[in-house]
């Protein structure tokens, strides 16, 4: 069983919950899991084409699976899995 | 904030001018700011910033590590008001952070302000610079 860290911004659609757990043998069907659990994190996550929102970055570890196999990539047992929003703005 | 840390984010700002600078800020159990984590801007523009994800993630692991969280993230508008620009408010997505822009046009006196956004509102949070 993996456990997702959800940005505070995501909370809404997840009743709150700041940690999650949701088996999957890879992150889509972990993010998949939490999804499936609170429906309204699906809107909030997921482009309607399945890829993850541009805004969020979601990181194994230290490593950003965009970097790696993407949804497809697979998730250890009790992995950590952390969904970062993008930092972003700027003067104009 | 303490001195180094303002003086941290103020350096990063400057030596990252004309482009504009990132980073966050960690703060320890009782709020106040502990460390500056100056971050790569990945736009490399004088107008706008995206914080490096790679980056993100390393300070929140070292932040945590020591007890601490991540309370702000940092912005330089190199040539501007140290104010949320419509894209800075459009683009905050985090409400526990509080937003802190380093202005810079006047290089010698930059101004040091940080402000709760969320939902479109923005409020002014007073940032105290305390003397090492």
């Amino acid at each position: 069983m993996a456990s997702v860290r959800i940005p505070t911004l995501l909370r809404p659609s997840t009743e709150g919950a700041a940690v999650v757990e949701s088996a999957g043998a890879t992150i889509g069907e972990v993010l998949s899991g939490v999804a499936a659990r609170y429906p309204g994190f699906a809107a909030v996550a997921f482009e309607r084409d399945g890829s993850l929102k541009r805004y969020l970055a979601v990181f194994l570890g230290d490593q950003d699976v965009r970097h790696m196999r993407g949804l497809d990539t697979p998730v250890p047992a009790d992995a950590e899995i952390i969904v970062l929003p993008a930092a972003s703005g700027g003067a104009r | 904030m303490p001195l180094p840390v303002y003086e941290a984010i103020v350096e990063h700002a400057r030596s990252a001018a004309p482009d504009e600078a990132c980073g966050l800020i960690a703060a320890g159990p009782d709020g106040r700011a502990t460390m500056a984590y100056c971050l790569a801007n990945l736009d490399a523009s004088p107008v706008t910033y995206t914080l490096d994800p790679a980056g993100h993630i390393k300070a929140l692991h070292d932040a945590e590590s020591r007890g601490w969280h991540l309370a702000a993230v940092f912005h330089s508008h190199p040539a501007g008001r140290a104010v949320p620009s419509a894209t800075d408010i459009a683009k905050a997505l985090e409400p526990d952070w509080l937003y802190v822009i380093v202005g810079l046009a006047k290089p010698d006196r930059p101004s040091v302000r940080g402000f709760r956004i969320a939902g479109g509102a923005v409020t002014e949070e007073p940032i105290l610079v305390e003397a090492a």
